[in-house]
């Protein structure tokens, strides 16, 4: 192969991905955001007139919804770091040989469908289901009590569902630290609290930052759990988008929205990699 | 095994000074998947205050087990750990008053080379203040100021074991235990490393404990060594004792190069044996014990203590024949192999002093002859 061929090799190797990127998204995205800008009906069909009036509209209409969407997106990601890092911090640790299997375990309910598994908590926290009916008639818990159709269910729902993408990384992040550098903290004075904060809980910050990225967006997007277990008092944005799309068919706004919720979405990461994806964190955090 | 305490070193429970470190009856034995690994067999040592003390040894001998024990990574499966003496068996690691410099450094990636060194310090609640001055100075030491802000993955793997050593070094431990520090780095870092650890650690004036596979480093760099071999001491003595006089084949093999000759006792005295060797020669050796007549003995020469002549030396007590096979010139030396009469090889090295021509080459009969002091028994002072 001549040198020029092969300095072009690079760009042969990224041909397929790279058209598959402009075919399918940039494509769509250009013609989403053509469309949020278009007015009309599907009876009559849609015209570009620039009117970024569905913007203003679409934010003062739906605004709860775009702060319940982040709200709940960042709950269920706190949860997922509480429950997901002492969870990693365990296989990665203390799982011996048999890491592989413990992860595998993890993420065995994960085989089954989404909406299967958000089905079946349904069917777990139903008002007289298996636990709170049981819960009930041994008079443990009020006649009425209920879980499903609030808030808490759907940030339940939320974590459940993305928890893997938070394990994952931050199992990746843990496994990846160099035993002997827990035996040099150690060696240099450092107890068990201490060689976690100085060293361990710095090093896998990184993976902990992808878990958020890989959890967060998802979970603000999501319509799924807010159908299935929050009831009528509790949707999310994207039940909205859906229900513009599908039912209303008010193409314009669904898009607008879209369009709004992933440039509030990308804002949002854009701040947190700037206060957090940085080395000068890792340091405070070692000092 | 026998394990020679040679005379000259440190007496140690004598002392009026506690001993830096002793381990007593040591052992360590490993589960690795059901099965015993004996890593170290039980050993006994005292560790001066102040002593450059080294464990030498092959690969997989039971080295870095023994520093783990005695930095408090392990416990041991019998036997006691004493650091100035104080039983400090089952103290944790953070608790016992030395450092460690670890084989592959194990710098923390995410901390400036200051935060680094500074760790120690600050685990130990010294005051801000103190812990940079105290920092800053090490640095000084180890030649790195100026360059406190960088990441070890920004420093040279010389500039990396720099670090190491200051790390464990700034908190003035009462021994530090470092686990073949050099061994990562190329040759002439390596020497360059070398005549630096011991400056510094006649600067600071703390106990090293040196582990290296590496015997020439040993010797340069050690008060005294304990050489090690499966797990076991076989022998613990200053650098010269060692070389000079091995006790046994194992250490006489793996420090430095060595001639193995076997012969039978022809006449024992006190302190010295007349032994057969080949058809009809003869080599006296000093011995300590009395031998049956006629029994199998092995001594050792050394390369450098080997004379080689074409004619006869007189009446030497030490001469054997042999042909030359192989003539190396090597510049400051030359190095000869002979065949001797009794079909053992024999390597001798002989000084360039004067840019003359080789004294023999290849095929040549000549004389081999050394001073009686300069050859040893094996094993002897186990004997009867
Ligand atoms: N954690 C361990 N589990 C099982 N066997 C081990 C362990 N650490 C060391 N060993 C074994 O113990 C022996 C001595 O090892 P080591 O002390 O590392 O030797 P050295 O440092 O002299 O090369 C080796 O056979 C090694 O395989
Ligand atoms: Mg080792």
């Amino acid at each position: 192969m001549s040198r020029r061929a092969a300095a072009l090799t690079p760009y042969w190797l990224i041909m397929p991905g790279g058209l598959w990127l402009a075919i399918f998204f940039v494509v769509p995205m250009v013609m989403m955001l053509s469309l949020s800008l278009q007015q009309g009906d599907v009876v009559n069909g849609f015209q570009l007139t620039w009117h970024w009036q569905t913007y203003v509209d679409g934010v003062t209409t739906y605004h709860s919804q775009i702060v319940r969407s982040l709200q709940y997106g960042l709950a269920s990601t706190l949860l997922q770091i509480v429950i997901g890092y002492p969870v990693a911090y365990w296989i990665a640790m203390h799982g011996g040989d048999r890491k592989t299997a413990y992860l595998f375990l993890l993420l065995l309910p994960f085989f089954v469908s989404f909406v299967l598994r958000t089905l079946s908590w349904q069917f777990f926290l139903s008002d007289d289901g298996i636990l709170l009916g049981t819960l009930k008639s041994l008079g443990l818990v009020e006649q009425d009590y209920h879980v499903l159709a609030t808030g808490g269910a759907v940030i339940g729902g939320l974590t459940y569902n993305f928890l893997p993408f938070m394990i994952l990384p931050i199992y990746v992040a843990l496994e990846r630290v160099d035993p002997r550098l827990l035996e040099a903290a150690h060696d240099l004075y450092a107890g068990r609290v201490q060689t976690f904060l100085r060293v361990v809980l710095p090093l896998s910050l990184p993976g902990v930052f992808a878990g958020v990225l890989m959890t967060f967006v998802p979970a603000a997007s999501d319509y799924v759990n807010a159908t299935v277990l929050g009831g009528t008092n509790n949707t999310m944005i994207g039940n909205v988008i859906q229900n513009q799309y599908l039912v209303t068919q008010d193409y314009p706004m669904a898009s607008a929205l879209s369009f709004t919720l992933m440039g509030a979405l990308l804002v949002g990461i854009f701040l947190y990699a700037r206060a957090l994806g940085t080395e000068d964190v890792l340091e405070v955090a070692a000092r | 095994m026998p394990m020679t305490e040679t005379a000259d070193a440190p007496a140690p429970a004598a002392a009026a000074t506690l001993s830096a470190i002793e381990l007593i009856g040591v052992v360590k034995t490993y589960q690795s998947r059901g099965e015993a690994v004996h890593a170290v067999k039980g050993i006994d040592l005292t560790i001066a205050q102040g002593e450059f003390f080294s464990l030498l040894g092959p690969s997989g001998c039971g080295k870095t087990t023994t520093m783990r024990v005695i930095a408090g990574f392990e416990e041991p499966t019998a036997g006691e750990v004493c650091l100035q003496g104080k039983n400090v068996t089952g103290v944790p690691a953070n608790k016992r008053d030395v450092n460690m410099v670890f084989q592959s450094y194990a710098l923390f990636p995410h901390m400036s080379v200051f935060e680094n060194v500074a760790f120690g310090l600050r685990r130990k609640g010294v005051e801000k203040a103190e812990v940079t001055r105290r920092t800053a100075e090490m640095l000084e030491i180890v030649d790195l100021a100026g360059r406190e802000k960088r990441r070890p993955k920004q420093l040279s793997g010389g500039q990396q074991q720099r670090v190491a050593l200051a790390r464990a070094l700034v908190n003035r431990p009462r021994a530090l235990l470092l686990d073949e520090p050099l061994g990562a780095l190329d040759l002439k870092l390596r020497q360059a490393m070398q005549v630096e650890l011991k400056r510094i650690q006649r600067e600071v004036g703390i106990t090293f404990v040196y582990v290296t596979h590496d015997q020439g480093e040993a010797l340069a760099m050690s008060d005294r060594i304990a050489v090690m071999n499966d797990g076991v001491i076989e022998q613990l003595g200053s650098p010269r004792e060692i070389y000079e006089h091995p006790a046994s084949k194992f250490v006489a093999g793996f420090i430095g190069t060595s001639n193995l000759l076997t012969g039978t006792v022809a006449e024992s005295g006190a302190d010295t044996a007349v032994i057969r060797y080949g058809a009809d020669e003869r080599i006296t050796v000093p011995v300590r014990g009395v031998f049956a007549e006629g029994a199998e003995l092995e001594l050792t020469v050394r390369p450098e203590k080997i004379d080689l002549r074409l004619e006869a030396p007189g009446n030497g007590a030490c001469q054997i024949t042999g042909t030359v096979t192989e003539v190396v010139y090597l510049g400051t030396s030359t190095n000869y192999n002979v065949r001797t009469s009794a079909g053992a090889d024999v390597v001798v090295f002989t000084q360039n002093a004067s840019s003359a021509d080789d004294i023999a080459v290849r095929g040549d009969s000549v004389w081999l002859s050394w001073e009686p002091e300069h050859s040893y028994a094996i094993g002897t002072e186990a004997a009867p």
